[in-house]
């Protein structure tokens, strides 16, 4: 029998589900309060460790999924997935997907005419380490325009989908580049308050850029943490 | 000239490394392009081996890098379909939301000695009627207290964040004493409880307005 694991409510960073600038959630989002359920088994277990029996295997390189290489900066995103105390999250599943170098999705809902790339998909996995860490390889993002205003841009960012290792622990995220001027007029980012906002804006890292071959980003991702835990069972091995 | 970037005075700036800024990662909308990245072939079928949960009609064969189904065991129990509309705070469809699914195998076991051939996880896309759509099997009694559920997570355009609820039957035996149902207003259970329609258990998923699904804070 899997133990009873509360987690933590929302923090103060966390977007609201209605926010008026970004106009699709006017009526995609409940007029009433969401309802606190007591911590059940359904909500506090998930489907941890079975990412490779329902997903298939890792998809690390996104820029080797094609016959050839895919046009733009090829960069490296690296990090490590934690809990709110800051415990490593181990094997857990991280979804990535984007749009091109030139801010096309091979999505056939995507009008904008740029250019597709054939060489380019956008869509990977990866699974955390023991030390909750994960790596991928791909191209960076251009922007792209969308309709929610006059001249509206999205910034160049990243989808990332993390199962956690519970139902409740679920998130969806985007990351975002520094230096980009789109992210302060961005409706979804603004979303989020600041200063929690800058949580999603990754770091270039040298560190993780490899000599003549990709620039490197960090990003740690942070899921919702146990508020009670009687038993630290993963602690003892470092 | 070489800059020494070990000695380098950092430019000061706040991201997702800064210590100070440590905390719960905020969530952001799948947007609508999701569907060549999450919703898997097969991915809505957690009984069988058919592509139920994908929609392979909105990007190239050539870009569909997700996993492809393969032959799987057939799971104990009574193998049922569960689905139902999303639908917008004006009563229309939405098309571009996807439906995850979590649930206990046919004798209500979530841990290691749950059916080795259910994992109880699965995705469906909604169809150009913001229909959602899973083959399962039906769940069994958890324990003595709750009645047999499924959890629901709707994702999509316009939802900054994952909105998580539960699914019951209408001929579910405890419904009368389910520790969630009993914490949900009387004159809103409906919105989590599926009734018959032909040979599915349907429930509609209303995100806003009138009849609003009851969405939880977990
Ligand atoms: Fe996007």
């Amino acid at each position: 029998m899997t133990a009873i694991r509360p987690f933590a409510r929302d923090d103060a960073g966390q977007p609201p589900s209605r926010f008026a600038d970004y106009r699709s959630t006017l009526a995609r989002s409940p007029s009433q309060p969401p309802v606190a359920i007591p911590p059940m088994v359904t909500e506090t277990t998930g489907p941890a460790g079975c990412w490779d029996r329902l997903m298939g295997a890792a998809l690390a390189d996104l820029t080797a999924q094609h016959g050839g290489e895919p046009i733009g900066q090829r960069i490296i995103v690296s990090g490590r997935v934690l809990d709110e105390q800051g415990r490593a999250v181990p094997d857990t599943v991280m979804e990535i997907w984007q749009a091109n170098a030139a801010g096309r999705y091979i999505h056939g809902k995507d009008q904008w005419n740029a250019p597709h790339d054939p060489n380019f998909t956008g869509a990977g996995r990866v699974v955390t380490d023991r030390q909750g860490r994960y790596r991928f390889v791909t191209i960076r993002p251009g922007a792209y325009p969308w309709g929610n205003h006059h001249n509206a841009w999205r910034p160049a960012h990243i989808h990332l989908s993390l199962l956690g290792p519970a139902f409740a622990t679920r998130l969806v995220t985007q990351l975002y580049f520094p230096d980009d001027p789109l992210i302060e007029i961005d409706p979804i980012a603004n979303a989020v308050p600041m200063p929690y906002r800058q949580r999603l804006v990754s770091r270039f890292d040298l560190a993780t850029t490899e000599p003549n071959h990709a620039l490197g980003y960090r990003f740690d991702v942070v899921l919702k943490g146990r508020e009670q835990t009687p038993f630290e069972e993963g602690d003892h091995d470092h | 000239m070489t800059i020494d970037v070990a000695a380098r005075e950092p430019a000061p700036r706040q991201d997702n490394q800064d210590p100070a800024l440590f905390g719960q990662t905020p969530s952001q909308t799948v947007g609508p392009f999701f569907h060549y990245g999450l919703p898997w072939k097969g991915g809505a079928d957690l009984v069988g081996q058919s592509d139920m949960g994908a929609r392979p009609d909105l990007f190239p064969a050539a870009h569909y890098v997700l996993n492809l189904p393969s032959p799987r065991a057939t799971p104990e129990g009574e193998a049922i379909r569960i689905a139902g509309r999303v639908l917008d705070a004006d009563g229309q469809p939405v098309v571009d939301a996807m439906v995850e699914l979590w649930q206990a195998d046919a004798q209500g076991r979530y841990g290691t000695d749950r059916d080795p051939a259910f994992v109880g996880f699965g995705r469906s896309s909604t169809d150009e009627d913001g229909v959602w759509r899973f083959r399962t099997v039906r769940p069994g009694r958890i324990d003595a207290d709750q009645a047999p559920h499924v959890a629901l997570a709707i994702f999509g355009r316009g939802l900054l964040k994952r909105l998580a609820t539960r699914l019951y039957f209408a001929d579910g035996a405890g419904n009368d004493r389910d520790p969630v149902l009993a914490v949900v207003p009387p004159d809103r259970r409906a919105t989590l409880i599926a009734t018959r329609r032909g040979d599915d258990w349907w429930l509609d998923i209303v995100l806003g307005g009138a009849g609003e699904t009851v969405f939880f804070d977990l």
